[in-house]
């Protein structure tokens, strides 16, 4: 019988020539990454293990969770991984300055390529799966022993087929794609399983698209998502890489448990409502609701921080201000993005709209720092989660969108369609 | 090993910023974090809880984050058991590392309720309310996991293998 994309490069990290779902291996990894929280915790679990880490060139540290420093507290946690990237002679750490939001990060500079077994000690890790990639979350013991011996345990999993079609309309990108999506299968829709993306309507996306849809993989409870190997995953890891890399595709055979059929050209502009990220309205269905008046807009994250979001977002600002109730905040995802927005003149754009242009952080999308909502508050957000308290006050409310809808919500003040924004 | 405690108990999608919400996470000492297990969720739970109670919750617990403070919180504060329809995997996976027990049963959930007196024997895998003298059987553990548990956590494992 057939293998998944998955679960052929789990069966080649494992050197293994088959496996198949529900069985236990033992997997050899590529790439191992940790930020400035789980990392610390980390610290003392991998020295009970190991004094060396496997290889400094597959051990991967970025701040980006609470740097610039929060607090005292956080100052030293991030103390704790420079100078354990330091002492170890890691070749991947990112200082404030050359960092950014480790998932947007890491494709960038070319840490990650297809074929790769990756895991992070931080659940949007699946992100990777945009590149062809195996590419998991995990929490701290597991990335100290990572760190330590370079290798991991894994149930194979069984996955769900998400076969794409056709070419999304405009003011549709990948995050309108996936709330959809979540809001078909549900947050526990792909719980312990793969989503492998396919179908001729994948040309269609962009590599940014397919990031946003992979990240967001673990909404849906998956173990990862991962999408198949074109021309455009090529074209992007080669101009960011000079790693070797190897491509997957599905056996024909290969054994899914069920078949999910997206259209592209009918998504809609979605927005996931307060308190799930499959809590999915069309912004058609938004509109024929009350006016939801809002007070805080956040434009970035691991989800929608690049560059083609950034565009996005300025289409819909440029030539607007933003209301003067809603306080908006941008944060590009890392230093080249930012530097991408002051050449082409977007930072000027959201700087004239009255948006905050801000360093790469996580800061806002978990309610660490730089945009903590008070009681009551209701905020507009590209970022990936609307938990109850997620970015501040227990009694605050997160509304998921693409970055035009947050852009258009910006200048009016409600959730708002950009379609209808001159 | 058997545990008996006092069930707190939740619905479906308690996620790990409701666990320990991440304005704690500046710090991973798990007693400092104990004080704020379940907050965002129910502000009562970290002074009720007594050692050995017992989470019973719904679908999906744990989802969200791969923050292991979550589990830790929850262990810290005294939780001697999470019982759940279903776990999100990473919690699932950080839960087993860190040595607090879980256990999978739907019909524990559906026949459980808040308040009531419960013991588990993770021998057997076998759930017995006390309070309405109801008995479930919990999915068992894949083998693998059995050991690593026996072994009292990924670390001894890793050691003792080398």
């Amino acid at each position: 019988m057939g293998m998944t994309m998955t679960q052929k490069i789990l069966a080649g990290a494992a050197g293994l020539d088959y496996v198949e779902a529900g069985q236990l291996i033992l997997a050899d990894l590529d790439v191992v990454m940790a930020n400035d929280i789980t990392g610390p915790m980390a610290l003392p679990i991998f020295f009970k293990m190991a004094n060396k880490v496997f290889d400094k060139d597959k051990v991967v540290l970025v701040p980006d969770h609470f740097t610039p420093n929060k607090d005292i507290k956080s100052a030293e946690n991030a103390k704790a991984i420079r100078e354990f990237s330091y002492s170890q002679g890691l070749t991947h750490y990112y200082e404030i300055g050359q960092m950014g939001v480790e998932h947007a990060l890491l494709p960038e500079k070319g840490i990650v390529v297809a074929g790769e077994c990756v895991i992070g000690a931080d659940s949007h890790t699946c992100t990777y799966g945009a590149l062809n990639a195996f590419s998991t979350g995990v929490g701290t013991t597991d990335i100290a022993s990572g760190i330590a011996t370079g290798k991991a345990w894994f149930k194979v999993p069984s996955a769900i087929k998400i076969e794409v079609t056709g070419k999304p309309k405009s003011f549709v990108s990948g995050k309108d794609i996936m709330l959809h999506l979540i809001g078909r299968i549900g947050v526990d829709g792909a719980l312990y399983k793969s989503m492998e993306f396919m179908g001729d309507g994948i040309k269609n996306l962009t590599m940014d698209d397919r990031f946003t849809i992979a990240n967001m993989g673990i909404e849906a409870g998956a173990k990862n998502a991962i999408f198949i190997f074109d021309e455009k995953t090529k074209e992007y890891i080669e101009n960011h890489s000079d790693k070797k890399y190897k491509t997957y595709e599905p056996d024909e055979d290969a054994i899914y448990d069920e078949t999910v059929v997206i259209d592209l050209a009918k998504v809609r502009p979605t927005v996931a409502f307060p308190h799930l990220p499959g809590n999915a309205h069309t912004i058609d269905e938004v509109e024929a609701m009350d006016k939801i008046y809002i007070d805080q807009v956040v434009i970035g994250s691991c989800t929608n921080g690049r560059i083609s979001d950034m565009r996005r977002a300025a289409a819909v600002l440029k030539g607007h201000k933003v209301d003067s109730k809603v306080r908006v905040m941008i944060l590009p995802a890392t230093q080249k993005i930012y530097k991408e927005c002051l050449n082409e003149g977007l930072v000027d754009i959201f700087i004239d709209a009255g948006c905050s242009f801000n360093t790469p952080s996580c800061g806002p999308c978990m309610g660490g720092h730089m945009g903590v909502l008070a009681s009551g508050e209701k905020c507009v957000s590209t970022t990936n989660r609307n938990f109850v308290g997620r970015m501040g006050h227990v009694d605050s409310l997160i509304y998921l969108a693409s970055p035009e809808v947050a852009a258009a919500s910006a200048i009016k003040g409600y959730i708002a369609n950009p379609e209808h924004i001159n | 090993m058997i545990d008996k405690g006092r069930v707190f108990k939740y619905g479906d999608n308690v996620d790990t910023d409701v666990i320990i919400p991440a304005r704690y996470l500046n710090s991973f000492d798990g007693k400092e974090l104990a004080v704020h297990a379940m907050v965002d969720l129910d502000p009562t739970f970290a002074g009720r809880v007594q050692k050995g109670d017992i989470i019973v919750a719904g679908k999906n617990f744990g989802s969200g984050s791969s923050r292991e403070h979550a589990p830790l919180a929850l262990k810290e504060a005294g939780v001697g058991c999470v019982i759940a329809s279903t776990f999100a995997r990473i919690f699932y996976r950080n839960a087993i590392n860190i040595g607090l027990p879980i256990v999978e049963s739907p019909e524990a959930f559906a026949g459980i309720e808040d308040g009531d007196e419960v013991e588990v024997d993770f021998d057997s895998g076998v759930v017995t309310d006390l309070t309405n003298g109801k008995t479930f059987e919990a999915v068992p553990f894949p083998p693998f996991m059995q050991e690593l548990i026996k072994a009292g956590g990924l670390v001894n494992y890793v050691n003792s293998n080398k």
